[in-house]
């Protein structure tokens, strides 16, 4: 019972400020509403029992992510405070696309059977998650760094003024 | 039942924080400001101006609350208050020390320390979204600079908080204080439990935490988001009443926090010996609070390039050294 009416919270203050941060005209609020969609994020995250992740979107999305968005459009000229259109003369073929795409997703939520049991929790899945990443994924993890190192070198060749 | 028992732990938390942090940190730092400038300090409220902060407090809730003409009101509200709960919810993985048979501490999570790192990085919007919402450029150029600069510190903090987390092997906190008991020695600033060399990382990682933690919460001398000499008051430069005081108040409950995470991290928590473990941490929490406030008032303003610069170049280095060095002599 407490779970459920947890879940219909978090889910609605996931949802409610996702839609803001679509429809609103104003970029800066736009963005501002990507906050509190990732808390939501994060408390569904600790109700199914994964406090390492929820600590880590924190940190990441709400802490790095929206800051450095804010932070962007912020320095952008006109950006901040405009009331920008929601809608152009795209609006058909967006209709059609994001339609399909639906469908495609609900079909696909509606066919697939989901499994209903659970695994058991390990006691801390921080030393878990440590252990997984540096035994069985070590390729996977190896992987991911090299592909942010190259992002930064990218960033840096892309940004660097020639002297 | 459960959450009426977290709801009241919150509210005793908060005021004992309200009380604490703000009330006490603004006096204590007027106080000191005036011994080491030579004067006296607040004086003529209540004993040795001890009721100053409250006169004070009292004062501004009954100052009028004037929004900017232009400015994003929404925004302008919510942003002192997200600094202020960030502030406070920091506090609730703090062991404050063993009374009446238990350790008080509002939850011992066992992502303790990601959840502080977690909530100060939060702070950072407020200040980012009160400088904007302001529409002043003195404001948004306060929310700038204090944005990039803790985001700049937030990363050789981590890395300073690696240290213990390493020696400790978890994250929770109640565990990393349980596990420096004994003597002195077991403290993790003189290495812990473990070979006398690791006090090596164990002190560079303090000095490390200590500047990264007076950068996180901008003061002197890394408090160029309010410079008042260039900056009005930097990103709270428009705010007026109790919620400029919710500004201050989250700064010092961050301030606070971050000395007693230091003192629980580094300085064996509420061990010690005769006196009871709350007032030890207690005593380690204000002696370390007096060195930032100490800082303040001796040092004079960096500039923000010789700040990014002792962050990228300096502090993020020596936090990457520290964690490898550190898993080198533990294996």
């Amino acid at each position: 019972m407490g779970e459920l009416a947890a879940f219909i919270i978090l889910s609605a203050l996931t949802l409610i400020p996702a839609v803001v941060v679509v429809t609103s005209g104003n970029v800066v609020r736009a963005a501002m509403s990507l906050i509190p969609s990732f808390l939501g994020v994060t408390g569904l995250f600790v109700l199914l029992g994964a406090e390492f992740v929820a600590g880590i979107q924190i940190l990441i999305y709400a802490g790095a992510i929206a800051v450095l968005i804010l932070f962007v459009i912020m320095l952008t000229e006109g950006g901040t405070g405009l009331a920008i259109r929601q809608l152009n003369e795209q609006r058909l073929p967006g209709i059609v696309v994001a339609g399909a795409l639906t469908i495609g997703l609900v079909v696909l939520v509606l066919r697939t059977a989901w499994p209903l049991t659970a695994g058991t929790l390990p006691a801390s899945n921080v030393t878990a998650i440590g252990t997984a990443f540096l035994t069985d994924f070590i390729l996977a993890f190896e992987i991911s760094s090299l592909v942010l190192l190259v992002s930064l070198v990218g960033a840096l060749v892309i940004a660097r003024k020639e002297v | 039942m459960e959450i009426l028992k977290a709801i009241v732990e919150t509210i005793l938390l908060f005021t004992f924080l309200a009380v604490v942090t703000a009330m006490l940190g603004v006096y204590l730092e007027r106080k000191i400001s005036g011994w080491i400038q030579s004067r006296l300090g607040p004086k003529h409220v209540g004993p040795q101006g001890l009721l100053q902060t409250i006169a004070d407090t009292v004062k501004l809730l009954q100052k009028e609350h004037i929004t900017p003409l232009n400015a994003d009101v929404p925004t302008f509200n919510v942003a002192p208050i997200l600094v202020a709960v960030a502030g406070l919810l920091a506090w609730m993985i703090i062991p404050f020390g063993p009374a009446f048979g238990r350790i008080i501490m509002v939850r011992d999570i066992n992502i303790g320390l990601l959840f502080f790192l977690a909530m100060a990085s939060l702070i950072v919007i407020g200040i980012l979204l009160g400088g904007w919402a302001s529409n002043n450029k003195y404001a948004l150029l306060g929310g700038f600079r204090s944005a990039s600069q803790m985001i700049s510190y937030e990363i050789p903090l981590a890395l300073a908080l690696m240290v213990p987390i390493m020696m400790a092997g978890t994250l929770s906190t109640r565990a990393i204080v349980e596990a420096q008991g004994g003597s002195i020695r077991n403290w993790y600033i003189f290495g812990g439990p473990y070979e006398w060399y690791l006090a090596i990382p164990g002190v560079i990682a303090f000095a490390v935490f200590i500047i990264a933690a007076t950068a996180e919460t901008n003061r002197i001398p890394f408090d160029l988001p309010e410079a008042e000499s260039e900056l009005v008051a930097g990103y709270f430069s428009e705010y007026t009443g109790m919620r400029f005081a919710l500004f201050q108040l989250g700064e010092y409950a961050e301030a606070f926090g971050m000395s007693a995470l230091a003192a629980v991290l580094f300085l064996g928590g509420w061990h010690g010996p005769v006196l009871p473990g709350i007032v030890w941490f207690l005593i380690k929490m204000f002696a370390l609070v007096f060195l930032l406030m100490w800082a303040r008032w001796t040092y004079p303003r960096l500039r923000l390039d010789q700040l990014l610069n002792l962050s990228w170049k300096g502090l993020v280095p020596l936090g990457f050294l520290l964690v490898l060095v550190t898993g080198w002599m533990l294996v």
